[in-house]
């Protein structure tokens, strides 16, 4: 069945690790009007290939053809859709929050356990939190850390593998 | 293993492709290979725009069935490519375009890629989206594995254009050069065979139809699909309809034929695939200019669509069936599934209909009026020049004229440019489609406005003793679009009128070619006789009533059922 509305859908592509790839990759999705919400990418084994994730908006037309066309690019050898109920996600993020006395320290802490965060660095007036989780746990996180005042993000978008014995392998 | 350089293995590596003609235009960064071409026995046609260069790589693969190569320096001879490069890619014509490249590292010199050395242009990253693929060389060891990879990937799946970029160290570079015999990349395997189950599903609609249809578009010339398609139309007696880049995949005299569909398609050809209940569409992209609005395009038909490339499919239009495969095999596969389960069908009623429609709509084909119409001197043209003859088209009114009424009898002989409308195409493609076929006539049919983006090459066809009659519908105006203001701006004429300027007679014998002005079809007729008999290039000047519109006509954003007549 078709969906019409928009959604955010997860696809992995296994790609040749090369120079210029990721410019073919992000190239294709502007030239045919689709939209990254974010994409990730790192070395696999072997280690000439890498893996994206990408995760992109749009109803289920939209989707099917992002994959065709990424599944086009002679450089992409492997390519598909990730499905929400059958797939861990996890994002990391570092966030670095004012903390300029005892009090703010404390109740920050008090959160990151909560989370199962971790501190990762203090100096006199901030800390850097480190977090991993599925994207709407760094969501309500970064949330709660904006009453402390934020003072810098840095997020990996997503990266994801299927449940169970599916895999998406070359040869 | 031999020891060579990499311009020496660059044209080792055309030689082992075949590769008989490369047309180019040489400069500082392309110097080595060209030095090495010189002995190597491929003849080089220098054109005298590199856009040529592609347009004839183009023409040439079109007619020939062949992937044609053009060749120009780094900076502004790759860039100049580019508008060519586009035309190949949006009508799937395998082309092999190779350019110099500034060098990649250099001892004393700033003149490297990254450093904006002199005629240094991105042209990887300009060509990205209109390739198939390209490549910058990185060694001269690595050149026979990529010029393979090349061509495969060129003229395999949908064919497209790919680009070489050659640096200019690496072509001086020496090295011990092995020829590979074999392809292999991991990230492209083109489907050919369609999967057993869509045939029969396939061949089941289309025996249950009343209405069947096909609809060939340019996947069927490119495969080289013709007997396959002629034998399940004719099996099911079912009408043929093409989209422009389709015209010729069937014999357009033949009587299942009803000519292209589209925003200037034939009345019955649009008609007719409206009223299909079961559509088989083979290679085609169901372009915007071949199908009208979306939601009025064969909402209620079955649609079975054959594509080699799976993008294509439900890309634009919803399929029931679809099958992705080669058209060639497809349609080998679908006749077989057909004289499995049938008898070849025999007058129905649905063809009845079509030959009365297609005898109705063709009286009001019959142009009358003026001697020089240009719907008449189409026709006339048609009548006298062999039935093998290779024609171009320029882009405009004098492209859909030709698509409306002059017939083409033979797959690879109406060439022009559908996807991209590059007006300029037809004469630098004319030059390459004689190029592939010395022995037929080949002619440009033109209008003035297009003519004059290319005309330079009248030098290269002369020069290089290529011989080809460019027909001019001269009405000195932009004429497609001076139709538009005429018909959706109020007749308000803006920036379409080009003053009667050149004297197209006297720039052909500027360049030492023969130009005719002719003022009535009988010195028309005389004119072509002429041009075939000496076989010179030839320009003929045929000055057309100026405010004559193409019709019919769907306007821009309306169904195909509301054509417009003049």
């Amino acid at each position: 069945m078709t969906v019409n509305e928009e959604q955010t859908h997860i696809i992995a592509a296994i790609v040749e690790h090369k120079p210029g790839v990721l410019y073919r990759v992000s190239n294709m999705f502007r030239r045919r009007n689709f939209n990254i919400e974010s994409i990730s990418v790192g070395p696999i084994e072997p280690r000439d290939l890498a893996r994206m994730t990408i995760t992109v908006r749009g109803d289920d037309r939209t989707v099917e053809q992002v994959i065709k066309q990424l599944a086009k690019l002679i450089d992409v050898v492997k390519v598909s859709q990730l499905h929400s109920n059958n797939t861990v996600t996890r994002e990391l993020a570092l966030i670095k929050v004012y903390s300029p006395d005892t009090r703010s320290r404390s109740d920050i802490i008090n959160y990151v356990n909560i989370f199962r965060a971790s501190v990762i660095d203090v100096s006199t007036d901030s800390m850097i939190i480190e977090i991993t989780g599925d994207s709407d746990k760094i969501d309500a996180f970064i949330e709660l850390m904006k009453s402390f005042g934020v003072k810098e993000i840095a997020r990996t978008g997503i990266t994801a593998l299927s449940r169970g014995a599916k895999s998406l392998k070359v040869g | 293993m031999v020891e060579m350089s990499g311009a020496e293995a660059i044209v080792e590596a055309l030689k082992r492709e075949k590769v008989e003609v490369i047309f180019g235009i040489i400069g500082g960064a392309i110097m080595p290979v060209y030095d090495v071409l010189l002995d190597s026995g491929i003849r080089h046609i220098l054109v005298r725009h590199e856009q040529c260069a592609a347009h004839a790589a183009d023409g040439y693969a079109r007619a020939s069935g062949k992937p044609g190569v053009c060749m120009a320096t780094s900076g502004p001879g790759a860039t100049n490519l580019v508008t060519g490069i586009t035309t190949a890619y949006m009508d799937s014509s395998p082309i092999i375009a190779i350019t110099g490249q500034v060098n990649r590292r250099s001892a004393n010199t700033a003149y490297m890629i990254g450093r904006d050395a002199f005629q240094e242009a991105d042209i990887i990253g300009i060509t990205t989206p209109i390739t198939k693929y390209n490549y910058q060389l990185t060694s001269a060891s690595e050149v026979p594995r990529v010029v393979k990879e090349a061509f495969y990937i060129a003229t395999t799946g949908r064919p497209g254009p790919v680009l070489l970029d050659l640096p200019k160290d690496v072509q001086a570079e020496r090295a011990e050069i092995e020829f590979p015999e074999k392809v292999e990349i991991r990230g492209y395997k083109p489907v050919t065979d369609p999967h057993p189950l869509q045939v029969k599903k396939a061949a089941d609609a289309l025996l249950n139809a009343e209405r069947p249809v096909i609809l060939a578009g340019g996947g069927v010339i490119l495969s080289n699909a013709f007997p396959e398609l002629l034998e399940v139309a004719e099996f099911l007696m079912a009408p043929v309809v093409t989209t422009f880049m389709g015209k010729g995949a069937i014999p357009e005299n033949h009587p299942l034929s009803l000519g292209c569909i589209g925003m200037h398609g034939s009345r019955v050809a649009n008609s007719v695939i409206l009223d299909a209940d079961v559509l088989l569409a083979v290679g085609t992209r169901f372009g915007d200019r071949s199908t009208g609005t979306l939601d009025t395009f064969c909402r209620d038909t079955r649609i079975i669509h054959v594509d080699i490339d799976s993008a294509e499919i439900g890309k634009n239009v919803d399929v029931d069936i679809p099958i992705v495969a080669d058209a060639k095999k497809a349609l080998k596969a679908i006749r077989e599934a057909l004289t499995l389960r049938a008898e070849r069908k025999k007058e129905t009623a649905w063809f009845r209909r079509i030959k009365e429609l297609k005898e109705q709509y063709e009286d009001t084909l019959e142009p009358g009026g003026e001697d020089l119409r240009p719907t008449r001197v189409l026709k006339e043209l048609r009548k006298i020049i062999p039935e093998d003859s290779i024609a171009t088209t320029e882009v405009g009114q004098n492209q859909m004229w030709a698509s409306l009424y002059f017939k083409a009898y033979k797959p690879r002989t109406f060439i022009s440019s559908g996807g991209l409308g590059t007006m300029g195409f037809g004469f630098p493609a004319a030059i390459g489609a004689k190029t592939a076929c010395p022995d037929k006539f080949v002619v440009d049919i033109a209008g003035d406005g297009s003519f004059r983006m290319t005309e330079q090459e009248l030098a290269t066809s002369v020069v290089e003793d290529i011989p080809v009659t460019v027909v001019i519908l001269n009405n000195s105006t932009l004429g497609m679009v001076a139709q538009w203001q005429r018909l959706f701006f109020d007749k308000r004429y803006v920036a379409v009128h080009l003053s009667g300027i050149p004297d197209f007679v006297r720039l052909a014998e500027a360049y030492g070619a023969q130009g005719v002005r002719v003022g009535s079809l009988e010195e028309f007729v005389k004119a072509v006789k002429e041009a075939m008999r000496l076989d010179v290039t030839t320009v003929i000047d045929v000055p057309i009533p100026p405010e004559e519109d193409v019709f019919p006509m769907v306007p821009p954003g309306k169904s195909l059922k509301e054509m417009i007549e003049g």
